[in-house]
């Protein structure tokens, strides 16, 4: 067990080494961050000059070995549009992307795991069919226009729908930030104020759109294949209640797939949270990896990836362990489950 | 905190009533640092808490700030007699001191204000209250160079290991300024979490006539477009800005809020490499076909510009023939004939060029930078389309855009879009940065590398010209030679746009800039 | 002589068993399964319908967008044929440019399909070669290229297209970076799916690898990977095609997502998806035809392949029946 910690942690940290090198190698070729610090009248002399005060003539293995050189001793350098220093501005950041990641994974498992249950038990309903259709048309958009989509039915045209059916149905909702927040020591959170979670409704809806689906339909497959094993054929012969079949046997019997791929979705999510976060202005990592991006931001870009990198490294490595823990006959082929569709 | 509220009670009874503002623009503020970034909407902002000698009004009027009245005592000296009893936000007293000490802070690495502090060459104290400023050559239009020149407080600096400006390449990452103001302005920043929000709270102590109503002033950046839109529509901003050309009819629509629209001083045009002996990105090897000026020409009236107004900018832009707009010290009407939209013309100019089979070329375009880029430059690809020329566009955002055309990178491009506001608001800064020679520093957006000796030397002349009326003799002249030769194609001025809810009055500067001191709130 | 007998012999058998083949399908509980489902048939009409027009582009839309000689400004934002300012030159209205809608999704529909159907492929070669090796060889290059697989299967698409468009900024020359486009999003798209196949070929290989019949082809000289390629396809190739026909539906979505954050397909020879995103400017104008249109020729199009996928699956798997 100890061994096989040590040995992903050591390949966790090549991962992330490849990942600053990928990185690195194309920051090049995002623009010049030179435009964006300086106004338009600074002459070309000082800008050349600020370019090589910034290290950006080297090639870019010098960059990547002053980066890794600084990072190892904790100093991500300093944002070229902020002028801060960026662990500091990420650590700002990371619990805004943090409380929607988590409150999107908690509406994708609490509504998803329920809903494939339902789904998975009557198979031939009519409800189930209908909401396994709607559950297709969710991921059949893609995200960012289901977040525009929500802005203009809940911020732009709330009133006028209300106005025409004359009835206060649709309410109208927050659609940009994080409203009010409240410190608690580093972290900032939104939970603890009205407007803060007005605020996380529609992001984190669109945010676990994608999840819950997935969630949903992996737990129905999971339901259906566990209910004509025959050990539940036989709890049911032994004359145990159909509660307890479903609840007590089948269901935990689908719960090793939904672990793993609820935890590799997590990854996933704070990507897609980058999408999100554009969309409804949401202050965390992945709007100041966007804007990153756009104003060429080389150090924050850089902190981003290997941050990212760090999360999914360290969430595969959870998984593992849960795998280790819950299924201990799966150690060497847990692939196999990773791999059903 | 305590002291903050007290602030805030203290400026609202001075009103009618204390009213809270909210506000959201596309992007943030860099720094608060005021000798951090050389940018309009940065310097647009600080101007809400720091000042500068002078100022402007919202017609962009020059007029007294920390300085009431200043004079050209010799051909090289402006002599400025500072204004009295004024306090910093922190309570210090603004003197001489703090005049000398901003410019030397000006002078420092990390300052993008280098252009300023290079058109004083010293700057002399007379007495606590009079500082002369020493050009280095004579120089009519110094005092409009100075607003965007703003005045810090030398103790308050030195207090707090301030005396330089913040440093992008590090060494002083925690330069107070950069997150910290104390400035002399009408407001004073209470709250500053950069790209969430920005609180300003009313100067109770301004020396000025605050007429605002606003106590509090909450500034929220929204990148988003649709967002920001959404945003102003169901109420959780007062203002917001830009607001994209084609949605001002949803908030003519929408109840409560309106478009605010006016003539921007940018202006956009299109250039052309005249340098290389063959283009980069061409059909045509071993000539230069915009060398030629009937193919320059024949492009300029293959655009049919009233088409662009009415359908891109939904009538909103104005049309020009001059690489500036008429906000603009030295612009001149008579000269603002266009030439005619004449495709047919277009077609037998570029057959007389040689080119009746057309060409490829390649357009570079950002598309992120002014408004509707992309789609003007789309429609001029169809447009020229139609005379025979395959434009292949390429447009992109606004840092691989600049990356890719501005000097550093060689002037990598054969056709470009660009926008220009002059930074002093005056005729010498377009000339010598779009129209003049790429010779000693000038011509540093000349893109294409438009080159007429004349002009070039116009430029100089117009810099020390002193007298009004010869002075507009010779940006006639420049302007004149180079419409003729068509040195670019201006296309027009773009539009403002706001968009403001209907309960409140604010003043719409033609940069662009918002000050919130002109707001009022019913 | 001989040979090009074997040849024709080859072919002719080949044909044969083509026929046979398809007859076989005709008959095959998978073809009954087929008929049976009113969903499967809908979806598979509408999924035919996309790929027929998307082939036959050029002969089935009225204009080509990419010609910009045609295009005209004045033309822009016309609402649908049926808006009582509609004009009847086009159908579905027309974009802020003056292109014609209806053109535009079906030349949209082309590039989508394009990228979506070239990454799966990419995808599918990649992860069932690999799977084969994995699992058949076993040992440490099973352990490097499933190290690899968790590796990539941490990593979303989007981020993956970021490192691959940059990089091959950097490796290609600068006359090439307009065009590249396509390749960089098959790439990131096609990279970030192998692992799906290539787990389930492995599992399947692995169990194949200690049966007899691989130990004896072993002792008589056969390649045996020639052998694994005979016997263990046709296992997995009810799993691996479920895979890709549900990947294809997540391809075009991710395509579509690629374009919104600006690095996907160029605004002037739009997918869908940079329809969609383009179109998104003019959502709150009223001209809502500019986005609806290819937004629900996008989410139709991924719904049909989506439920073509779910009944494949359910079909393919015995125990569900």
């Amino acid at each position: 067990m100890i061994a096989f910690v040590v040995r992903r942690l050591l390949q966790s940290i090549l991962v992330l080494l490849a990942v600053g090198f990928i990185a690195f190698s194309l920051f090049t070729y995002v623009g010049d961050p030179i435009n964006n610090m300086v106004g338009q009248d600074t002459t070309l002399e000082q800008r050349a000059e600020l370019r090589q005060r910034l290290g950006l003539d080297d090639p870019f293995l010098v960059q990547y070995g002053r980066f890794l050189a600084n990072a190892a001793q904790g100093d991500f350098g300093i944002s070229y549009r902020h002028r801060r220093p960026v662990a500091e501005l990420i650590a700002e950041r990371v619990p805004a992307t943090l409380e929607l990641s988590l409150v999107a994974a908690a509406l994708a498992l609490f509504i998803g795991v329920p809903l494939g249950v339902y789904t998975g038990l009557k198979r031939r309903g009519f409800l189930p069919q209908v909401f396994l259709t709607l559950s297709l048309v969710g991921i059949s958009l893609p995200t960012f226009l289901i977040g525009i989509l929500l802005i203009l039915v809940f911020g732009v045209l709330s009133q006028d729908i209300n106005a025409a059916l004359g009835l206060a149905l649709v309410p109208q909702l927050p659609t940009f930030g994080r409203g009010d927040t409240v410190q608690l020591g580093w972290w900032s959170t939104g939970f603890l104020t009205e407007s803060g979670l007005l605020a996380l409704i529609l992001p984190s809806i669109t945010l676990a759109l994608f999840q819950l689906t997935l969630i949903m339909r992996l737990v129905r497959a999971e339901m259906i294949e566990v209910l004509r094993t025959d050990y539940i054929k036989f709890a049911r012969a032994r004359g145990l209640s159909s509660r307890a079949v479903n609840f007590g046997h089948a269901l935990k019997n689908t719960l090793v797939p939904v672990i793993t791929i609820t935890g590799l979705q997590l990854g996933s999510i704070i990507a897609f949270s980058l999408i999100t976060e554009q969309v409804f202005q949401w202050p965390g990592m992945g709007l100041l990896f966007i804007q990153a991006i756009s104003e060429v931001d080389i150090p924050v870009m850089a902190a981003y990836l290997m941050l990212v990198g760090f999360f999914f490294v360290v969430i595969n490595l959870i998984v593992d362990l849960l795998y280790y823990v819950v299924d201990p006959r799966l150690r060497a082929e847990k692939a196999v489950a990773v791999g059903h569709p | 905190m305590a002291a903050v509220a007290a602030v805030g009670i203290a400026a609202g009874s001075g009103s009618a009533a204390a009213e809270t503002f909210r506000w959201a623009f596309q992007g943030d503020i860099q720094t608060l640092d005021p000798h951090g970034l050389f940018e309009t909407f940065t310097l647009g902002f600080q101007a809400n808490f720091y000042e500068g000698l002078v100022t402007r009004t919202p017609d962009l009027k020059l007029q007294p700030a920390l300085a009431t009245s200043w004079e050209n005592v010799e051909p090289t000296v402006w002599r400025f007699t500072l204004r009295k009893g004024v306090k910093f936000h922190n309570g210090n007293a603004f003197n001489a001191d703090d005049v000398l000490f901003s410019i030397d802070r000006i002078r420092t690495e990390g300052s993008d204000m280098k252009v300023i502090a290079n058109l004083i060459k010293e700057a002399v104290k007379v007495d606590d209250f009079t500082v002369d400023l020493v050009t280095p050559q004579p120089d009519p239009i110094l005092p409009l160079q100075l607003e965007i020149f703003m005045i810090m407080d030398k103790e308050w600096s030195e207090e707090h290991g301030s005396t330089k400006a913040t440093n992008i390449s590090g060494g002083d990452e925690g330069n107070y300024a950069n997150l910290h103001a104390n400035g002399t302005g009408p407001y004073m920043v209470k709250e500053r979490q950069p790209d969430v929000r920005t609180v300003l709270v009313a100067n109770p102590d301004w020396w000025g006539d605050n007429k605002s109503n606003v106590t509090e002033g909450i500034f929220t950046p929204i990148g988003q477009d649709a967002t920001r839109v959404a945003a102003l529509i169901s109420g959780d901003v007062d203002m917001a800005y830009p607001i994209p050309v084609q949605d001002w009819k949803r908030l003519d629509d929408a109840d409560g809020v309106s478009p605010l629209t006016g003539p921007e001083a940018r202006t956009i045009f299109l250039g052309f490499d005249q340098d290389r002996d063959e283009l980069l990105y061409s059909s045509v090897k071993g000539k230069n076909p915009f060398k030629d000026q009937r193919v320059r020409q024949a492009f300029y009236q293959a655009i049919d510009i009233e088409a662009i107004k009415d359908k891109i900018m939904r009538g909103a832009s104005t049309p020009t023939n001059l690489m500036f707009a008429p906000q603009i010290n030295g612009f001149n009407a008579k000269l603002n004939e266009r030439l005619p939209y004449d495709p047919e013309k277009a077609k037998a100019l570029l057959a007389e060029a040689g080119y009746a089979e057309g060409f490829t070329v390649t357009l570079d375009c950002p598309n992120d930078r002014y408004v509707n880029d992309e789609r003007i430059c789309q429609a001029v690809a169809s447009m020229l389309a139609r005379i025979g020329v395959k434009v292949d566009l390429l447009a992109q955002t606004k840092s691989k855009y600049f990356a890719k055309v501005l000097a550093q990178n060689g002037y990598d491009t054969s056709f470009y879009l660009l926008g220009w506001t002059p930074s002093t608001f005056d005729a010498h800064n377009a000339i010598v940065t779009l129209m003049a020679c790429r010779v000693d520093g000038k011509g540093s957006f000349n893109l294409g590398g438009y080159c007429n000796e004349r002009v070039t030397e116009l430029a100089d002349l117009i810099q020390v010209e002193t007298d009004p009326e010869k002075r507009q003799t010779l940006i006639d002249e420049a302007n004149r030679i180079h419409s003729e030769e068509v040195g670019h194609i201006p296309l027009h001025q773009q539009p403002l746009s706001w968009g403001v809810r209907d309960n409140v009055t604010v003043a719409q500067r033609p940069d662009d800039v918002f000050h919130l001191q002109y707001v009022t709130v019913q | 002589m001989a040979l090009q007998d074997g040849r024709r012999e080859g072919a002719a058998s080949a044909a044969a068993r083509l026929g046979d083949g398809v007859g076989r399908f005709l008959d095959s509980d998978l073809w009954h399964s087929f008929s049976r489902s009113p969903v499967a048939v809908v979806s598979a009409l509408v999924a035919i319908l996309f790929v027929g027009a998307a082939v036959f582009a050029p002969w089935l839309a009225p204009y080509d967008p990419f010609d910009l000689s045609t295009v005209d400004l004045m033309d822009s934002e016309i609402p649908p044929i049926w808006h009582r300012e509609g004009d009847p030159r086009f159908l579905l209205g027309t974009d802020a440019q003056g292109r014609d809608i209806l053109s535009a999704v079906i030349y949209g529909a082309r590039i989508s399909l394009g990228v979506g159907f070239a990454s799966v492929v990419l995808a599918l070669v990649l992860g069932v070669g690999l799977g084969l090796l994995s699992g058949y060889l076993g040992g440490v290059v099973d352990a490097v290229i499933m190290r690899i697989a968790d590796v990539q299967l941490t990593f979303p698409a989007i981020l993956i297209a970021l490192l691959i468009d940059g990089l091959s900024r950097s490796v290609l020359p600068r006359e090439l970076h307009a065009d590249i486009w396509f390749y960089v999003l098959v790439l990131a798209i096609g990279l970030s799916f192998w692992v799906q196949y290539a787990r389930t070929v492995r599992s399947s290989a692995m169990v194949e690898r200690s049966k007899e019949y691989v130990q004896a082809a072993r002792v008589i000289g056969i390649p045996p990977l020639l052998i694994m390629l005979r016997h263990v396809l046709p296992n997995v190739i009810g799993p691996v095609l479920v895979i890709a026909t549900i990947n294809l539906a997540i391809a075009v979505i991710t395509e579509a997502t690629l374009s919104f954050l600006g690095i996907g397909v160029p605004a002037t020879s739009p997918s869908l998806g940079t329809l969609v995103r383009v179109g998104n400017d003019f959502l709150f104008s009223g001209s809502w035809w500019i986005t609806i249109f290819p937004g629900a020729a996008l989410a139709i199009l991924v719904l049909a392949v989506n439920l073509l996928g779910d009944w494949l699956r359910d079909a393919l798997n015995p125990k569900l029946r």
